[in-house]
C-alpha cells in the first residue's frame, strides 16, 4: 500500500487516474481503516486528502448556506454554533456517528462516500436538500446528496472524482430539522431505521417539507408521499398519521442481523412522527 | 514494502519512527514508541481502549495510520501524570475502585480528560455518553461515572 | 474444616478500603498485559482460519506462504503429535482442525514471520481446500435425528440407544414424587425458554509470547486466569513434559471464565520450536475472539412447576438442552440443572439433561456456567405462578427459600447460607417500594451459584525487616491481591501496605487451579491464612527459644509474639520486625506454605430487583434502577465487592436485552465485532445499587464466600420479570431486544 498526502485536489486527482490498481481517499478514515484492518480492502493507493487547504473549513456562503470541507470532523461540525443553530437535524445526524473517539475522526464527506443505506448523516443532509462538489478528471459537477449513493457501498462518483465539499442551502426562517434513528443500544450501534425531516412553516401550517429514510433500502430515500403528508398541515394527529404510515410504505428494508423487516417497517413510521414532531418545535422556536 | 518516515510530538517528547502505511498509530506508539498503555481491544473503533489525544481531539488511534501522525502532536496515558503527581481522575479511579482488570482503564482516563477539559462539570448522563465509547466489562461503570463526578467536583474545587 | 477463627473479633483491615497495591500500574498504563510483552529475537504470528462451519480439509499448501522472505515456520496438525484421547484430543483438535473443520473460526495452520504484517501476509497465502459438509448450529435442530453427524460416536454410556447422533451426554437426576407433587398444587404452569450463546466479552483478546527449543523445554509469558492450566493444557496438545514448560502470566484484562483454558496458547509453542526456538508472539484480533475462543452454550429448557394458592411449591421439573460447540463436555448442562431449583426447598423434583454437538466453537466457562439460563427458565415460570395467583414475589421465594439445613435440589445438605437475608434485604430496600410510573415494571429473581475451592499451593515469607511477601497462583482478575493482602495483615497484625502479593509463575509454587468459581479470594486467602500459621508458628518458636521457655507458652497478638499467660513469665512481646531482624542468626529465614484442596466453599445466594420501561412503539426497554442484594459472607474489601456485584450485574442486563450470537444460514457468526455484538455502554445502565448481605462462611478463616459469579445469574429473570409486568408481554426467548420485545407486544394484542 502507497501512501499519498496531496497538497491539491488536482494533485490527488492526478495520482488517482496514474494509479492501477485499487485506490481509496482518506478522510476521518474511520471506515477505510476498519476495512484495512479487517482484510476486506488493502488499497494499492491511499489518497490522504487532509493535508488540502480548506478542506478543514466550514464557511457561510453569501446566500446564507454553508461550504462544508471534506476534512470537517464531527466534533468540528458539533462545535459550530451558527452551523448548529441553522441545521440542528444535519448535525445532530452526524453527531450519532460512532463514539466520542470517532467523532474526532469521522466526517460527512466520508459517511456519505461509504455508500452505507444506514449512514447516519445521509438522512440528514437529504432532507437539508444539500448538494456535493465533485472534481474529477472532466471537470468539476454538482451533485443532490440523495443522488450520491447508488447501491450500498457503491456511488455515482467515477474513477479519478472526488467530492471537494458539501454545501447546504440556506435556511431561511421559520424552518427547522431533525434526525432520529432507531439502535438497540444508546450508542455505538448502526442505526436500524433513520428517518430525517427538515420543513419550513407560514405560522402554524407546513409549506415545504424534505422527509429521508435511511437503512430500509438499499439507499437512503427521500420520500415524497412523507412530505405531502404534512405539508398544508399543522402537523396535526391527522397529519401525523398520515405521515407514519406513509413512511412504513416507503420502507422496503431487509431483515438482517440488525434488525427484521417488519420491525423496520413499523419503526420507520415511528421514527418519522417523532421526528416531525421536533422538526416542527424547531422551526417555531 | 517501503516505510516512511515520522515525525511527532508524544507528550511533550519529539520522537520519530518509520512506519509501514498500513500500521495503525496505535501499532506505532506500542511497537515502536514501547508506548504499551494505550491498548487494543477491538481494532474497529468499538471498545476505545486505545484513546489517545491527537492535535488536542479524542480519537481511537486504531482508526488514525500512523504516517498521519506526521508533526502531530500527540498524548497518551504515559503522560498523564506530572512524574509522581497522579491526575485527579487516576486518584479517584483509585480511590474508588473503578478499575477491576485494569485493561480499559488507559482509555476510559484519557477519554474523561478529554470531557473535563471540554466540560468542568458534566452531568450523569453527559459522563456517560461521552464515555459510551470506552467498553468495561468488569465494573458495570458505576464506579467509572463516580469517579469521574469526584475528580470533576476535586478539579472545580468543590470537593 | 476451620472454624470462623477471628469473628466476634474487632477487625483491624478486615472490611476497610484501601487502595488496591497494583492501583498506580493500572492508572498510569504500566500494567503489562499480554500483548504488552516482547522478547528478543521475536517473531510474530498468524493463524489461518476455516471460513466453513463443517468442512473437510482436503489439503493444505503452504508453499507460497513459507517462499516468503522473513517467513519462519508453518504449523498445521501434522506437526503435533497423536494418539491423544478424551479433553486431551478435544484441546488439540480445538487448537488445529484435524480432519474437518468443525466451525467457521475454527484454526488450521499458523504461520510465524519476522513481522506482524508479514505474518498476515503469508496467512493469506496458505492455500486450504475444503469440502463443504452439511453444518448444523440451532440446539434443537442439533438434536434431530437426521442433523449432520459432527463427531461420530461422541455419545458416551449416559446417553439412551437411539438417541440422535449429536447426542453426547445425557444426566437425569431427581428426588420426591412429581405426580403427587403435582396433585397437591393448586396450579400447574408450563414453559418453553430458549436463550442464545453469549461471550464474556473480556475486553482484552487473547495474547501469548512462547518459546520453546527442540529440547522440549519452554516458556511462555500469557494472559490467562491459570497458568498452570496452560501448562498442563499446551504439554498435553503438544506431547511434551508440563513440568519443563514455564508460564507466567500477564496481568489479565477480564476472563470471566473464558480464559481458564486454551485456544490458540499452543501455537506460539508449536511455531517456535520449528523456527529454532526464536520466540514467537500471537494476538488474537477481536473477530478471532467472537468466531474461535469459548463462549457459553445456547440453550433449550421446558420447565414445568405446580404451585399452591399459599405459595408453596410442590413439585418442579425441568428438561435442558444445551449445545457446547463441536465436542462433548464443554457445555454447562450439568451445572445449570443442579442449579436449576437451588434457590427452592422442594419436596419433588426432575432433572433432565442433554448435551449436543453443534458446528459452533468449543464452549469455555462464562461467570457461573449455566446457572443464567436455568435461571431465566425457573425464575421467569416462577414470576408467571406468582401473577397469577397474586403473590408478591420476594414471599414466595421467602416461603420456599433455603436455608441452613435443607437439602439441596442436587444432593447436599445446605451449610449456613444467606438466600433470606438477601430477600430480606431487597424487600426493605427504597428501590422495592419506589412509585413506577406508564410502562414501568419492577421485576424480581434470585440466583444461586456454589463457589468453588479448587487446587491450591501459596506461600507467604517473612522478610528481613518484618514485612511480607505472599505468593499466589491465582491471577488478580478484580483485586484479589488487595484483599489477599488485606486477610494476610490481619492474620499477621501487620500493615497493609507491609504485605506484598505476588502472581506467581508456574516455576514458583505447587499447582494452582485458575482463578475460576468465585475461588481466589476465598482458596488462595484459605491457603494464606494456613501458610501464616505456619510462619507464625516459627516465629512464636524463635521467641521462646529467646525467652528459653516452651514454645507452646508463646502466642501471637498484634503483629508481635507474646508470652501466653502469667505462667508463661513476664517478658516484652517481640514483634515480628524484632523476630525477622535477626532470623538469619535464630534459625534461619521464616516462611510458610500450603498447599491444598480446600473444601468449605460456601455458596453465595443473591437477589436483583430491577425497574424497567419500555418504549411501546419501539420495544426499547431502558432500565430504570436497579439493585443487587447478595451474600459475600464476609466482603473482605468491600468496594470490590460490590464491583463484582455491579459487574456481573451489567453482563447479566447485556445478555437479557441485546446480546447473543448472531450465526447465518451458511453456518458464520455474523456479529465479529463489537458493534453488532452488543455488549452494555456506559449509557445504556444506570447506577446499579447494591446491599452487601454478610452469613459468614464457616468453611473459610474470616468468613468468605466466593462473590464472583452468582451476580449474573438473576438478571436474565428479572428483566423478563419486570418488561412483563411493565407489558403485559412474557418473553421466553433471549436476547429481549427491541424487535423481539415489540412482536411479543404486538403478540398481546
Amino acid at each position: 500500500m502507497r501512501y499519498h498526502a496531496p497538497a491539491t485536489f488536482d494533485e490527488a486527482i492526478a495520482i488517482a487516474a496514474g494509479a492501477s490498481g485499487v485506490t481509496r481517499y482518506l478522510a476521518g478514515g474511520t471506515d477505510v481503516l476498519v476495512q484495512l484492518r479487517a482484510g476486506m480492502v488493502t488499497p494499492d493507493d491511499l489518497i490522504d486528502l487532509k493535508k488540502i487547504p480548506g478542506t478543514h473549513d466550514i464557511t457561510r456562503l453569501p446566500d446564507g448556506g454553508w461550504r462544508i470541507g471534506i476534512a470537517v470532523s464531527g466534533a468540528e461540525l458539533g462545535a459550530h454554533a451558527e452551523l448548529v443553530a441553522d441545521w440542528p437535524g444535519v448535525v445532530e445526524g452526524m453527531e450519532l456517528v460512532g463514539s466520542t473517539q470517532v467523532q474526532g475522526r469521522a466526517t460527512l464527506t466520508g459517511n456519505l462516500c461509504n455508500g452505507s443505506p444506514a449512514a447516519d448523516s445521509v438522512p440528514g443532509l437529504v432532507a437539508a436538500g444539500a448538494t456535493v462538489t465533485i472534481q474529477g478528471p472532466n471537470g468539476t459537477r454538482e451533485l443532490p446528496v440523495e443522488q450520491v449513493p447508488v447501491k450500498p457501498g457503491k456511488t455515482a462518483l467515477e474513477p479519478g472524482e472526488i467530492i471537494t465539499a458539501i454545501t447546504l442551502p440556506a435556511r431561511g426562517k421559520s424552518a427547522g430539522d431533525a434526525y432520529l434513528r432507531f439502535i438497540p443500544r444508546t450508542e455505538m450501534d448502526i442505526a436500524v431505521v433513520g428517518c430525517a425531516v427538515s420543513l419550513v412553516l407560514d405560522g402554524d401550517k407546513v409549506t415545504a417539507a424534505r422527509i429521508s429514510l435511511g437503512a430500509v433500502a438499499p439507499t437512503v430515500l427521500l420520500v415524497q408521499d412523507c412530505a405531502d403528508a404534512i405539508i398544508g398541515t399543522t402537523l396535526d394527529d391527522a397529519a401525523l398519521d398520515k405521515l407514519a404510515a406513509a413512511a412504513s410504505a416507503a420502507a422496503k428494508p431487509i431483515s438482517d442481523k440488525r434488525g427484521p423487516k417488519e420491525f423496520r417497517v413499523d419503526v420507520a413510521g415511528v421514527l418519522a412522527r417523532r421526528a416531525a414532531k421536533i422538526a416542527y418545535e424547531r422551526a417555531k422556536a | 514494502m517501503s516505510k516512511i518516515h515520522v515525525q511527532a510530538t508524544v507528550n511533550g517528547d519529539s520522537v520519530e519512527f518509520l512506519a509501514d502505511p498500513r500500521e495503525t498509530l496505535l501499532d506505532c506508539l506500542r511497537d515502536h514508541l514501547d508506548l504499551t498503555g494505550a491498548k487494543e481491544g477491538c481494532g474497529t473503533g468499538d471498545c476505545g481502549a486505545c484513546s489517545v489525544m491527537l492535535n488536542g481531539r479524542l480519537v481511537s488511534s486504531c482508526l488514525v495510520l500512523g504516517v498521519e501522525a506526521e508533526g502531530a502532536e500527540i498524548s497518551t496515558i504515559e503522560g498523564m501524570a506530572d512524574g509522581n503527581e497522579l491526575h485527579p481522575l487516576q486518584r479517584k479511579f483509585i480511590e474508588h475502585a473503578a478499575l477491576q482488570c485494569g485493561f480499559c482503564t488507559p482509555g476510559f482516563l484519557v477519554a474523561a480528560k478529554a470531557l473535563l477539559e471540554k466540560n468542568p462539570d458534566p452531568s450523569e448522563s453527559e459522563i456517560r455518553f461521552w464515555l459510551a465509547g470506552n467498553l468495561c466489562r468488569c465494573t458495570g461503570y458505576d464506579k467509572i461515572v463516580r469517579a469521574v463526578q469526584d475528580a470533576a467536583a476535586e478539579m472545580r474545587g468543590a470537593a | 474444616m476451620a472454624k470462623d477463627e477471628i469473628s466476634g473479633k474487632e477487625f483491624k483491615w478486615i472490611g476497610t478500603t484501601p487502595d488496591r497495591p497494583d492501583g498506580l500500574d493500572k492508572v498510569t498504563g504500566r500494567a503489562r498485559y499480554g500483548a504488552d510483552f516482547n522478547l528478543p529475537n521475536m517473531l510474530y504470528a498468524a493463524v489461518v482460519r476455516s471460513p466453513h462451519a463443517h468442512a473437510r480439509i482436503v489439503k493444505i499448501d503452504a508453499s507460497k506462504a513459507l517462499a516468503l522472505k522473513g517467513v519462519k515456520a508453518v504449523v498445521t496438525r501434522a506437526d503435533l503429535p497423536t494418539g491423544l484421547t478424551g479433553e486431551d484430543l478435544y484441546l488439540q483438535e480445538n487448537t488445529l482442525a484435524g480432519e474437518k473443520a468443525l466451525y467457521d473460526g475454527h484454526a488450521v495452520a499458523a504461520v510465524a514471520a519476522t513481522s506482524q504484517l508479514l505474518a498476515h501476509d503469508a496467512a493469506q497465502l496458505i492455500e486450504v481446500e475444503y469440502e463443504v459438509l452439511p453444518h448444523v448450529t440451532d440446539v434443537d435442530k442439533a438434536m434431530a435425528k437426521d442433523a449432520p453427524v459432527i463427531l461420530p460416536g461422541c455419545a458416551d454410556h449416559s446417553v439412551p440407544e437411539g438417541s440422535a447422533p449429536n447426542v453426547a451426554r445425557m444426566i437425569e437426576f431427581g428426588r420426591g414424587d412429581l405426580a403427587a407433587g403435582y396433585a397437591e398444587a393448586d396450579l400447574v404452569r408450563e414453559g418453553h425458554y430458549t436463550t442464545e450463546a453469549t461471550h464474556q466479552g473480556y475486553i482484552e483478546p487473547h495474547a501469548a509470547v512462547g518459546q520453546m527449543g527442540s529440547d522440549g523445554k519452554g516458556e511462555m509469558w500469557v494472559c490467562t486466569q491459570g497458568q498452570w492450566y496452560i501448562r498442563k493444557m499446551c504439554s498435553a496438545v503438544l506431547g511434551t513434559d508440563p513440568a519443563q514448560l514455564r508460564v507466567t502470566p500477564s496481568e489479565i484484562g477480564g476472563g470471566f471464565g473464558g480464559k481458564t483454558t486454551i485456544f490458540m496458547e499452543p501455537l506460539p509453542l508449536a511455531l517456535s520450536k520449528k523456527a529454532g526456538g526464536r520466540p514467537v508472539k500471537l494476538v488474537m484480533s477481536r473477530a478471532e475472539v467472537l468466531r474461535a475462543t469459548g463462549p457459553t452454550a445456547s440453550a433449550s429448557m421446558d420447565v414445568k412447576m405446580g404451585m399452591k394458592r399459599d405459595g408453596t411449591i410442590t413439585g418442579a421439573e425441568v428438561n435442558f438442552r444445551m449445545q457446547g460447540g463441536p465436542f462433548p463436555g464443554a457445555s454447562p448442562v450439568g451445572e445449570a440443572l443442579s442449579c436449576a431449583f437451588a434457590c427452592y426447598d422442594i419436596a419433588n423434583l426432575n432433572h433432565v439433561g442433554w448435551e449436543v454437538l453443534a458446528n459452533r466453537p468449543k464452549c469455555a466457562a462464562y461467570r457461573a456456567p449455566g446457572s443464567p439460563m436455568a435461571a431465566y427458565a425457573v425464575e421467569s415460570l416462577v414470576d408467571e405462578l406468582c401473577r397469577e395467583l397474586d403473590l408478591d414475589p420476594i414471599e414466595v421465594r421467602l416461603k420456599n427459600g433455603v436455608k441452613e439445613g435443607v437439602r439441596a435440589s442436587y444432593g447436599p445438605k445446605f451449610k449456613k447460607i444467606g438466600l433470606a437475608e438477601t430477600l430480606e434485604a431487597a424487600k426493605a430496600h427504597p428501590n422495592y417500594a419506589a412509585p413506577l410510573g406508564p410502562n414501568q415494571g419492577r421485576g424480581v429473581a434470585s440466583g444461586f451459584w456454589f463457589n468453588h475451592g479448587g487446587e491450591t499451593s501459596v506461600s507467604l515469607a517473612v522478610s528481613e525487616d518484618g514485612t511480607a511477601q505472599v505468593s499466589v497462583g491465582t491471577p488478580d482478575i478484580g483485586g484479589s491481591r488487595a484483599s489477599i493482602a488485606l486477610m494476610a495483615a490481619e492474620t499477621l497484625g501487620i500493615a497493609y501496605e507491609n504485605v506484598r502479593v505476588n502472581i506467581v509463575e508456574t516455576g514458583a509454587l505447587g499447582v494452582n487451579e485458575p482463578t475460576h468459581g468465585s475461588r481466589a479470594t476465598f482458596a488462595s486467602g484459605k491457603a494464606m491464612w494456613e501458610a501464616a500459621q505456619g510462619a507464625i508458628k516459627e516465629m512464636c518458636k524463635r521467641a521462646a527459644q529467646k525467652w528459653d521457655i516452651d514454645p507452646e507458652a508463646v502466642t501471637w497478638k498484634d503483629g508481635a509474639a507474646w508470652p501466653a499467660g502469667d505462667n508463661a513469665g513476664k517478658f516484652e512481646p517481640l514483634s515480628i520486625k524484632e523476630i525477622a531482624g535477626e532470623m538469619g542468626k535464630t534459625g534461619g529465614p521464616i516462611s510458610g506454605h500450603h498447599e491444598s484442596t480446600p473444601s468449605g466453599a460456601g455458596p453465595s445466594f443473591g437477589t436483583h430487583v430491577v425497574d424497567v420501561e419500555v418504549d411501546p412503539e419501539t420495544g426499547r426497554v431502558t432500565v430504570l434502577r436497579y439493585l443487587v442484594t447478595q451474600d459475600a459472607g464476609r466482603a473482605i474489601h468491600p468496594q470490590y465487592v460490590e464491583g463484582q456485584y455491579q459487574g456481573g450485574a451489567a453482563q447479566g442486563i447485556g445478555w437479557a436485552l441485546n446480546e447473543g450470537y448472531i450465526y447465518g444460514e451458511d453456518g458464520r457468526l455474523q456479529n465479529t465485532v463489537f458493534l453488532d455484538y452488543r455488549v452494555p455502554v456506559a449509557s445504556d445502565l444506570p447506577m446499579i445499587d447494591t446491599v452487601i448481605v454478610e452469613v459468614p462462611n464457616p468453611g473459610h478463616p474470616f468468613g468468605v464466600r466466593g462473590v464472583g459469579e452468582t451476580g449474573i445469574t438473576p438478571p436474565l429473570p428479572a428483566i423478563a420479570n419486570a418488561i412483563h409486568a411493565a407489558t403485559g408481554a412474557r418473553l421466553r426467548a433471549l436476547p429481549m431486544n427491541p424487535p423481539a420485545v415489540l412482536a411479543a407486544i404486538k403478540a398481546k394484542g
